[in-house]
């Protein structure tokens, strides 16, 4: 019953989408407020149902009711209650309904927040977003269907796989898709302004906060995965430009972009078509990510069981969605003419610069990722793209990228001399150089990479603070100063030192980072990274659904000990899949990381030690930038804004709130 | 169906991998350099019928075999090289993750270099014309272009 | 104008690409051998394990190498068209026993049939890496000259056959077309 009640759902959700989607288009390219007034109920409506579907899911999973052929495929009776939830988004037909649930939310937050848009930019943001919710409507009725019955019942599922019983993977899915979907929104807007012929600097300040809290949520999403991959598949790595990863860093980049260029076109007005364009390509990429992983045109450990049916769906409407999309720019967009006259050298061009090197490296990332597609698609042969590719090519790209964090702020808009931000810099440029290329003496074998990339995190860490103090002095004290910069500053400060902070990680545990498989029989050590390892046999126990063999591993340093290591390998009953379950002693400083791999024949077992320093870093760098974003969006214009629009409506009695003018 | 059907049992049997558990395998070698690269080298190659992992990572049978063969070669004195073309030899360029530099992937390489070298020159030169058109320096053949556009009949789209 | 069509411009071409990669395995791994001699080997029989087999021996006469095993599923799959296979005139069925027990393998011959001239036994593997075996079934055509002709990777089966392999054994019949 609950399964047909959240198939129904579905396909009222579609019919309402397919309304808001079309009418209150035409009445605001016609001039019609009945027809633009049906936006906001049509979304509400819309998203009441697809929640409704969502629900229903959920409770089928929560009953382990294995008549609904997606239940029977990702769940088992033994499988706790927490991953039973999450396993609704572990394969292809239920992550799609979260995609829609998350469109969803975000369609009831423009509904709710935005009182005041005027009725024809809302209608048509809240028609685009009905669109676009049509075709992953449609895509799941048509061809994949979360509620498809299995007759006969099966009498217990498949379970979910052992790879995704994990917290991480709880949250990822739903912290990466909030990002990706959250671009739509952004979307919705430049369309929007498209239609409406008008791309001015109010467009720009409505479209911003969504964009960043969208991208901040993105930040987050690839770090929790980035975080996930390391220590579940206990191969010490964190990134490996698999398809899937690049597929959700490239809608990062140009969302990067994105924030970046909104700012120009709210404050000066320069920069709107490539700001249009930038919007579009935002959400461009999510779809291109959403077809990657689902088509079967790559090959990845992410990807879902697909079949070119799917992949023909998702491709026409992706080609629908951008090439309608790039259209309307190309027809829309020359009559735009940004109002801003500035110089080479200024902090617009250098924006300028900074969006180049960005969109450059997001097509680098996508020529790599695809190039074997190509290829192979004209018959010229079959080649691979991975890790030492990437490494080459992107890393040169972001180099300068880095460094104008820190010439960006320094320098005015309009005009400025690159000598004279030179001279207001010169201390910053001594600092970093002389204790950057430093600090690889203090570590024994000296490094240029190493120093090099010190120096920039360095670099980046003084100018922000050089940039603070200049901004700060205007008022009767440093405090003062302080306390009147808005939060928008801040979270840019946050942001780009959690830009330094990730460059620290990755290359400290890059550079000094050390790997060692021993073999190990009971009562022997090893030393790695300072640390001595005792190993102390393993022992055989049971899980919740699975069996296991622990390793103890007595860890000390200096004859202190440290921490005892259990790494285990796991057989998990239904899939008789076997799994790594690392052991990890986490540190701001240094991570100690084991894990265990076979009883060899003489009765010791094959083990793995590393030791991380600073790769926390990477993960604590992205968290400080999705802060900075969350800290940026809620910058109090935007919430003035929000009071502004309630007081100016027909409100009689008192409360219209006198606030400061926004910025 | 039978298509689909074909794929999949050959799916099948070429997924005997257990893509979740760490490939640790001991390997002995005389000294550090030799680990180095042995290290460097199984990770710059793919494993053939993983998902999408290198040598080093998976562990797969096929994978374990050719962690084999490249630790019997780096002992055996052979150079990286000599190693990457043997496994060239048997499995073509698929199984490099470092794709070779050639005429088919030119724009592979150079591509994206390329692109930011138009980009920026694109960017210079636009920032400079617009410049100059906002502090009056036209060249002859701008200003003629600029009459051009103002004679045009007004569009009531513009902002 | 032409600059705000460049986005969709590309935008088409990369649609394009997709809609032909849709079509394609991008899994699959075409041999570096085909047009190249067959590699040098020289294994013991599954029978007999002192009778040895070598490259030598394909030469003279168009083989069809088999690698199979008996943990494949696939390998079961295709062995009934096999058994049709050997019936045909005009060349020889080279079975080589990838990575198995031999046991198992004389095992599975003699209750599924043995379709085989001569089954090899490539205990370790080896010899399939110097062929760029990398899953199993995969069969290579050999022509008379020692030259590989053509690989099929997975199960052998009717339509397989009509398509690929019936006209490479034709070009290699006519002298190399």
């Amino acid at each position: 019953m609950i399964p047909e009640l959240g198939h129904f759902a579905l396909v009222l959700a579609l019919c309402l989408a397919l309304v808001q989607g079309t009418v209150p288009m035409f009445g605001a390219a016609w001039g019609i407020p009945g027809w633009m007034a049906l936006a906001r109920p049509a979304a509400w409506a819309q998203s009441l149902f697809i929640l409704m579907a969502f629900v229903c899911l959920v409770t089928a999973f929560i009953q382990n009711d294995f008549s609904v052929s997606y239940v029977a495929q990702n769940s088992n009776s033994a499988l706790p209650v927490m991953y039973r939830i999450s396993a609704v988004w572990g394969a292809h037909e239920g992550s799609l309904l979260l995609w829609a649930t998350i469109l969803a939310v975000w369609m009831s937050a423009v509904a709710l927040f935005s009182r005041s848009l005027p009725d024809e930019t809302i209608a048509r943001v809240l028609g685009v977003m009905g669109l676009v919710s049509v075709g992953f409507l449609l895509f799941m009725l048509l061809t994949s269907n979360p509620f498809e019955r299995l007759m006969p019942a099966a009498m217990d599922g498949r379970d979910l796989n052992p790879l995704l019983q994990d917290p991480g993977l709880v949250v990822h899915p739903p912290m990466l898709y909030t990002g990706y979907v959250g671009f739509s929104v952004a979307f919705a807007f430049a369309i929007a302004a498209l239609l409406g012929g008008r791309l001015d600097s109010a467009w720009a300040r409505w479209s911003r906060p969504w964009t960043i809290v969208a991208w901040s949520f993105l930040t987050v999403g690839i770090a929790l995965g980035s975080w996930w991959s390391y220590y579940e598949l206990g191969w010490g790595g964190w990134w490996f430009w698999d398809p899937v990863e690049n597929a959700s860093f490239m809608p990062w980049l140009v969302g990067t972009a994105l924030i970046h260029s909104l700012a120009v076109t709210e404050k000066r007005g320069a920069f709107r078509s490539w700001t249009v364009l930038l919007a579009v390509f935002a959400f461009s990429l999510s779809l291109l990510g959403t077809f990657l992983v689902r088509s079967g045109v790559l090959t990845s450990v992410h990807a879902f069981a697909n079949d070119p049916k799917r992949g023909v769906f998702i491709l026409a409407f992706l080609g629908a969605v951008v090439g309608s999309s790039l259209v309307l720019y190309a027809w829309r967009a020359p009559k735009v003419v940004g109002s801003g006259n500035f110089q080479l050298y200024s902090r617009e061009s250098l924006l300028l610069v900074n969006n180049v090197l960005l969109v450059v490296a997001m097509a680098s990332i996508l020529t790599g990722t695809i190039y074997p597609l190509a290829l192979d698609a004209l018959n010229l042969g079959k080649i691979s793209a991975g890790p030492p590719y990437f490494n080459i090519v992107f890393v040169p790209i972001m180099v300068p990228l880095v460094l104008l964090i820190g010439i960006g702020p320094a320098t005015r808009w309009k005009q400025d001399s690159p000598w004279q931000v030179l001279r207001r810099l010169r201390f910053a440029v001594l600092v970093s150089i002389l204790a950057g290329f430093a600090y690889p003496l203090l570590m024994g074998s000296y490094s240029l990479a190493v120093g090099a990339a010190m120096a920039i995190a360095l670099w980046i860490w003084l100018t922000t603070l050089m940039d603070m103090r200049a901004k700060a002095a205007h008022k009767t004290s440093l405090w003062a100063g302080l306390r009147a910069l808005p939060r928008s500053y801040y979270g840019m400060v946050l942001a780009h030192t959690g830009v330094g902070i990730f460059i620290v990680g990755v290359t400290l545990v890059t550079a000094y980072g050390v790997e060692e498989d021993v073999r190990m029989a009971v009562g022997d050590s090893h030393e790695v990274g300072g640390y001595s390892f005792r190993f102390d046999g393993v022992k055989e126990g049971e899980g919740p659904n699975y069996t296991a063999s622990t390793g103890t591993l007595h860890v000390s340093k200096n004859g202190k000990e440290v921490t005892v290591l259990r790494p285990e390998k796991r057989v998990y009953w239904v899939q008789r899949m076997p799994m790594t379950e690392a052991a990890i002693h986490p540190g701001l400083l240094r991570d100690l990381y084991a894990a265990l791999g076979e009883r060899l024949p003489d009765g010791a077992w094959s083990v793995r030690i590393y030791y991380k320093p600073f790769v926390r870093w990477i993960w604590l760098g992205a968290l400080f930038m999705a802060f900075g974003g969350v800290l940026a969006a809620s910058d109090r214009r935007y919430r003035v804004m929000a009071k502004r629009a309630s007081a100016r409506a027909p409100a009689i009695t008192g409360g219209g709130a006198t606030s400061a003018p926004a910025r | 169906m039978s298509g689909r059907f074909q794929a999949f049992m050959l799916l099948l049997a070429l997924a005997w991998s257990a893509a979740a558990l760490a490939a640790i395998s001991v390997y002995d070698f005389p000294d550090a350099q030799q680990e180095h690269r042995f290290k460097h080298l199984i990770n710059e190659l793919r494993c053939l019928v993983c998902q999408n992992q290198s040598l080093a990572e998976s562990n797969a049978g096929l994978a374990q075999d050719l962690r084999q063969e490249v630790y019997e070669m780096v002992s055996s004195g052979k150079n990286d090289d000599q190693i990457l073309k043997f496994l060239v030899d048997r499995y073509g360029d698929f199984v490099l993750y470092r794709p070779p530099v050639e005429a088919t992937t030119y724009l592979l390489w150079f591509g994206p270099f390329l692109v930011l070298l138009v980009g920026l020159v694109i960017l210079i030169r636009t920032v400079r014309r617009r410049a100059a058109l906002a502090t009056g320096t036209l060249s002859a053949e701008e200003q003629q272009r600029l009459h051009q556009v103002l004679d045009q009949p007004k569009d009531k789209d513009q902002p | 104008m032409l600059r705000y069509l460049l986005p969709l411009g590309i935008f088409v071409g990369l649609v394009a690409l997709f809609a032909v990669g849709l079509y394609r395995d991008p899994k699959l791994v075409p041999s570096p051998l085909i047009g190249k001699p067959a590699p040098e080997f020289t294994l013991p029989t599954l029978k007999d394990p002192k009778k040895t087999f070598s490259r030598n021996d394909l030469l003279g006469k168009v083989s069809l190498v088999n690698v199979w095993a008996t943990w494949c599923v696939s390998c079961r799959q295709e062995h009934r068209f096999l058994m049709q296979v050997a019936q045909r005139p005009g060349m020889q069925l080279i079975g080589f026993d990838y990575k198995d027990e031999r046991p198992a393998a004389m095992q599975w011959l003699q209750s599924l049939g043995n379709p085989y001239a001569t089954v090899l036994f490539d205990q370790s593997g080896r010899t399939g890496i110097d062929w760029g075996v990398y899953g199993t079934p995969e069969t290579f055509v050999v022509d008379p000259k020692g030259i590989v002709r053509y690989k099929h990777i997975g199960p052998m089966t009717p339509d397989a056959w009509h398509d690929h392999i019936e006209p490479v054994l034709a070009q290699i019949r006519t002298g190399k077309g």
